[in-house]
């Protein structure tokens, strides 16, 4: 009974190990692997308890079983303040450096936060620009306005690497979350308000972000590729898009914005400088009220 | 908004129409051929057999805590069919959808299966067998002959089963959600989800989270009120204490449940605008108030089952349980910190570092006393004298396996590593991995080690050990391959993918639902085979476990009074001390006792309800209106019954208390 | 009640059972579940208040609080509902001294008091929506009616109860159950008085005040 006890007590860990290519344990970018170090380092602590805790387990289960004689019996044996003491502090400890971590990492961590640096001993230079994209969660595709370029693409996202990115994230209908595996943690894409995320690319190469969050019938077919370029390639390639004949009106954005799935990549070449601001206060219709300047605001005048 | 359409139908059908019926869809035609032909099937045999005068005065319109705790659980083991039914249809397309497939399921079909899944695995299947057993246990355990509120009791079961009518009734007549369990708006609003889906989801949950809401106040009146002479809050048995908690939880968070869920309505039905877009509405507003009561929830499901391995643990290990007061004090803790680590299932909604920190942290605070319950269930094992039987084995795998999922529920506490892991199948195995290991092990641990007292019979070993196999082998073959997946990156709710590599993955995943079907199926022919042999099963004396706690002084079944005498209570466990101390039990002088009348009540007004959330799911309105004012006038007319208790005569006391004393002399 | 710790049977070691138990009266625990019960609809008023805070200043460009409250009115509502709560103080005295006719009558006028409050709350609500200001009309004016509303529904609620109470009471008289539904009825009619007053400052007063 104990080594079946056993041998199920070590699958997960077999599981973790068989996981060790995944992308969330080696992710390219800085901000991934910051947060993938939290994970381990997590892990670690609390297996300092568990450990103990299931050896202990089985170890008990097997010693006292009813057939050995050998071990004490002391039926009314049930307290003891010193054990007590270790069994609420010991915990108590692991959590306070748990802790301790916890607010650290969350404020080093945050996706508002702009990077100060690139990759472990490469500090920011003072001069550093970051890229900036605009991003909108549509159904069920993605789009990356890159106002500084003046182009945008669905469902591509290229970056040149070892250059800080900021993202501000919005969606047209219902909640999203970007997700890049590679680059950082996720955010929600939410209508009408805008999310940031910070993160640098640290290798060349190419892979996928989606969503995160369940948002209806294109979900599985709302994936995007994302493509880590040297910094020449990278300007290459924005020459590319620039190149594109397709330019992204408030018309184009409409006709986008029906839902559709599995939507190829696209460039478009020009965009209407005030489209992602009227994204975002979902008054890209004519005729509608941007609901920023709309929310808190009142009628002027008492209805008649 | 709703139709103004002036043709007759619409007044007459609201939006229900032939299209309603799914007949399309293969799947649903081939479910509706079979629950039509078993359904049918049962009501002929209760025809045949006459059952039906018999079911409606013992059992439907019973008001005995001990049947309304069986008929919970009834109704919980056959929503879980339903439920796992659902999850082996996921892990089917999930293996196959690969390469260019994208499986035998469309998204129309799919997003509502892991919603139904979700919906009627925590309200119709965790929910009814937690509330059954406290419903069974808690009146046995403080000395009580029933609990506080017997009407309120049945009617409180009526309006859970009316939910899952409406459950059940979304499968064949309209669809289900497709939002996902919590439904979040916008998805969920008007204009994203304007069929009848979301509807169906909204009138079940309302009308059964009244009755879970009224079954809350009763208990908790029931173990304040109604306790034992001589049973103090700390002599209680543990198994109560957990129970005064999740109760204490149920009647603080259900009433956010019902207040959002008018919001959505109102949102749907009025076009208000609570969680739209626009007009100022907020959908993080909901994104709140749903986790305010979606936490504690999780509460209310795990804190009783920590009761059961108590009562277990101490039990079988024949050792008083280590530390009583000290897992008091946990329990009590665990139930305050409930309400404020909410926002630990949104970190990526963007709040902050501070306040993800605070959350984080004070969600990590709550693995202490989660922890020392741990150490105490090993410090009652340690220098006691283990009997494995299944409820002690259940015990085991769920110590085991429990804090591996609580250690992966603090990992996810840490927010950073929550951004890398939200909303991943790391998550879904984390959460299946605390439910699994923690409630499911635990009801199986309590049904076990409780049939024989509610049958009088016990459950059959080996099939028990059978089914105990594949249910633990088969949890780690289909959760951990997710935990992997979480690992590599991969979402929650993906219906088919592009990446050939994960497919092995959900390949053994699947094969574990296999497994835990085949665990499943052996549990049921548990049941069946310990019918069939119950002479040799029989539980004579109402004690077969050598228990602690007063529910084993009766008889099994216990008489339909529970306790001919009241108990005087002199030290915890009860029972235990009764019996070392050399109690008598009175075989003489009974008197007759005074008991609470049936009613059929709770089942009109149930029914009724079924049919004004059917009404309103269809835009029925003059049908909405009428059920509506029906449930007022039947309720107003319960009101004027006046009659409520009867005595039980003396002759039946004494033949049932003449009948325990002859079994308790045959087995001495 | 449970306790008896002042019989004999107890202080006795060897008792273990209660041989000579007085028969429970009914209706023991009633005061206490209601107590809870209300507590949790505190916690449904609590969730519209949160949302009423949370959404209230999102006017949408429509209306906000200073074009639409008619605070004179308002008090004038209040002032019915006040009312009402110590008329209702005068049945249950009347009720104490087994007075039933003096019940009654009491009864009667806290019931016309609060439809009085019904009605002029449905008055107010039917001018409001006459000038546009619907709960569709923004997020404001959806909490404000759904606030606002959850309180008048409790209060034609209490007033059928009342009214079938009444009837009770005309049949049976002031027995312990009805005592004991007069007392839960009270404890209903009193705590929307000080809901009320929770709407009445947090929307109402500084509603002008935003």
């Amino acid at each position: 009974m104990s080594t079946r006890l056993r041998l199920l007590a070590i699958l997960p860990l077999c599981a973790a190990l068989a996981a060790c290519n995944s992308v969330v344990l080696h992710p390219s970018g800085d901000i991934a692997a910051q947060q993938r170090d939290l994970l381990v380092s997590s892990t670690a602590l609390m297996l300092l308890i568990i450990v103990p805790v299931m050896a202990l387990t089985v170890l008990f289960a097997w010693r006292y079983r009813q057939a050995n004689r050998n071990a004490r019996y002391e039926p009314d044996w049930h307290h003891s303040m010193r054990l007590e003491l270790v069994i609420w502090s010991a915990p108590l400890l692991i959590i306070i450096c748990l802790g301790a971590l916890t607010w650290i990492g969350t404020h080093l961590l945050d996706p508002y936060r702009p990077l100060d640096r690139i990759a472990p001993g490469k500090p920011l230079q003072k001069d550093a620009a970051a890229l900036e994209v605009n991003v909108v969660a549509l159904d069920w595709k993605w789009l990356f306005i890159y106002p500084q370029y003046g182009v945008a693409t669905v469902n591509e996202l290229a970056v040149p690497v070892d250059q800080p990115i900021s993202l501000h994230i919005t969606a047209s209908s219902v909640m999203n979350s970007l997700y890049i595996p590679e680059l950082a943690g996720q955010v929600y894409a939410m209508p009408g308000m805008e999310t940031q995320l910070h993160g640098v690319l640290n290798r060349i190469g190419t892979s996928q972000g989606f969503s995160a969050n369940y948002s209806g019938a294109g979900f599985s077919g709302m994936h995007f590729t994302l493509r880590g370029l040297a910094s020449a390639d990278f300007d290459r390639w924005v020459a590319s898009a620039r190149s594109a004949n397709d330019r992204l009106t408030r018309d184009t954005y409409v006709a986008l914005e029906r839902p559709s799935q599995k939507e190829p990549i696209r460039h478009y070449g020009t965009v209407d400088a005030q489209l992602y601001a009227a994204i975002l206060g979902m008054c890209v219709r004519p005729g509608t009220t941007c609901a920023n300047h709309m929310m808190m605001a009142h009628a002027q005048h008492a209805p008649q | 908004m709703p139709l103004h359409d002036s043709s007759l139908a619409t007044v007459i059908f609201g939006r229900l129409s032939w299209d309603a019926l799914p007949l399309h869809e293969p799947i649903l035609v081939a479910t509706f051929a079979v629950v039509a032909l078993v359904g049918s099937a049962v009501l002929f045999a209760l025809t045949r057999y006459r059952l039906w005068g018999y079911l409606w005065r013992e059992w439907f319109t019973s008001i005995d805590h001990k049947r309304i705790g069986i008929m919970y659980m009834m109704l919980g083991v056959i929503m879980l069919l339903r439920g796992f039914a659902d999850a082996i249809m996921m892990r089917v397309q999930q293996a196959m959808a690969f390469g260019g497939s994208e499986g035998y399921l469309t998204a129309h079909h799919y997003d509502q299966i892991f919603t139904a899944h979700g919906v009627i695995m925590i309200f119709f299947v965790a929910m009814p067998l937690i509330v059954g057993l406290m419903n069974y246990l808690v009146p046995l355990q403080i000395g009580a002959r029933d609990v506080a509120f017997p009407f309120l009791n049945n009617f409180s079961f009526w309006m859970t089963t009316a939910g899952v009518v409406l459950i059940m009734l979304s499968l064949f007549v309209g669809e289900f959600a497709r939002t996902g369990w919590l439904a979040y708006p916008p998805l969920s609003g008007i204009e994203a989800s304007p069929d009848v889906g979301v509807d169906y989801y909204i009138w079940a949950l309302q009308i059964a989270g009244v009755g879970t809401l009224l079954s809350g106040v009763n208990m908790l009146a029931t173990i304040i009120k109604m306790r034992a002479p001589g049973m103090t809050l700390m002599r209680m048995p543990v198994f109560t204490w957990t129970s005064l908690c999740s109760n204490v939880l149920i009647v603080a968070t259900f009433p956010v449940l019902t207040a959002v869920l008018v919001l959505l309505s109102l949102d749907r039905y009025v076009g208000t605008h609570f969680f739209t877009n626009d007009l100022g509405g907020n959908p993080m507003m909901y994104v709140n108030l749903i986790w305010i009561w979606g936490h504690p929830e999780v509460y209310i499901l795990v804190l009783p089952v920590f009761g059961i391995f108590s009562e277990v643990a101490a039990t079988f290990s024949g050792k008083k349980l280590f530390g009583y007061s000290s897992m008091v004090y946990a329990t009590v803790v665990i139930t305050i910190l409930a309400y404020i680590v909410w926002l630990h299932h949104f970190f990526t909604m963007g709040s902050g570092a501070s306040v993800n920190s605070f959350f984080g942290i004070a969600t990590m605070i709550i693995s202490i006393p989660t922890g020392a319950k741990i150490f105490n269930w090993l410090f009652t094992m340690y220098r006691g004298r283990i009997r494995f039987e299944l409820p002690m084995m259940w015990t085991i795998a769920f110590m085991l396996t429990f804090v591996i999922g609580g250690m992966t529920g603090v990992l996810l506490a840490v927010p950073p590593a929550d951004f890398v892991l939200h909303n991943s199948l790391f998550l879904v195995a984390h959460f299946h991995n605390v439910i699994i290991g923690g409630v499911l092990f635990g009801l199986f641990a309590g049904i076990n080690y409780w049939f024989p007292k509610a049958f009088g019979f016990r459950l059959e070993r080996f099939w028990g050990k059978v089914s105990y196999w594949f249910w633990v082998v088969g949890f780690y073959v289909a959760f951990m391959p997710l935990y992997v997946l979480g690992l590599m990156g991969v979402t929650r709710r993906l219906r088919y993918f592009d990446d050939p590599s994960l497919q092995i993955w959900f390949v053994i995943a699947a094969f574990g639902a296999l497994l835990i079907l085949c665990g499943i199926a052996a549990f049921l022919v548990q049941i069946y085979v310990s019918i069939r042999k119950r002479h040799e099963l029989r539980d004579t004396t109402g004690d077969p476990w050598d228990g602690r706690t007063l529910e084993w002084s009766t008889s099994s079944p216990p008489p339909v009074y529970n306790f001919a005498f009241t108990p005087i209570v002199h030290d915890g466990d009860a029972w235990w001390d009764m019996k070392q101390r050399g109690h008598q039990r009175p075989t003489t002088g009974f008197k007759a006792i005074l008991m609470p009348r049936n009613t059929g009540a709770g089942v009109v007004l149930a029914g009724l309800s079924t049919v004004f959330g059917f009404a309103m799911i269809w835009h029925i309105w003059w049908l909405a209106i009428a059920s509506f004012a029906l449930i007022v006038a039947s309720a107003i007319y319960h009101t004027f019954n006046y009659d409520r208790e009867f005595h039980l005569p003396l002759p039946e006391v004494v033949r049932n208390e003449d009948e325990r004393t002859r079994l308790l002399a045959v087995r001495s | 009640m449970a306790y008896a710790f002042a019989t004999a049977e107890v202080a006795s070691p060897t008792a273990f059972y209660q041989i000579n138990e007085h028969e429970h009266a009914a209706g023991g625990s009633t005061m206490l579940g209601f107590w809870i019960y209300l507590m949790s609809d505190c916690l449904i008023f609590a969730v519209m208040f949160a949302t009423y805070g949370v959404l209230g200043a999102h006017y949408a460009g429509g209306p906000a609080p200073r074009d639409l409250f008619d605070l004179p009115l308002v008090a004038v509502n209040t002032s019915m509902l006040l009312l009402s709560s110590i008329t209702y103080g005068f049945s249950m005295l009347s009720m104490r001294k087994r007075q039933v006719g003096a019940t009654q009558v009491w009864l009667a006028i806290t019931a016309l008091f609060g439809a009085a409050f019904l009605g002029i709350e449905l008055h107010e609500f039917t001018h409001m929506i006459g000038e546009g200001a619907t709960p569709e009309r923004s997020a404001f004016l959806s909490s404000f009616f759904t606030l606002v509303g959850t309180h008048g529904l409790h209060v034609t609620f209490g007033i059928v109860w009342l009214l079938t109470l009444m009837v009770q009471i005309g049949q049976r008289g002031v027995t312990a159950a009805n005592e004991r539904r007069l007392m839960c009825l009270s404890l209903f009619w009193h705590f929307l008085d000080i809901i009320w007053i929770g709407v009445f400052t947090f929307v109402y007063l500084m509603g002008m005040l935003r």
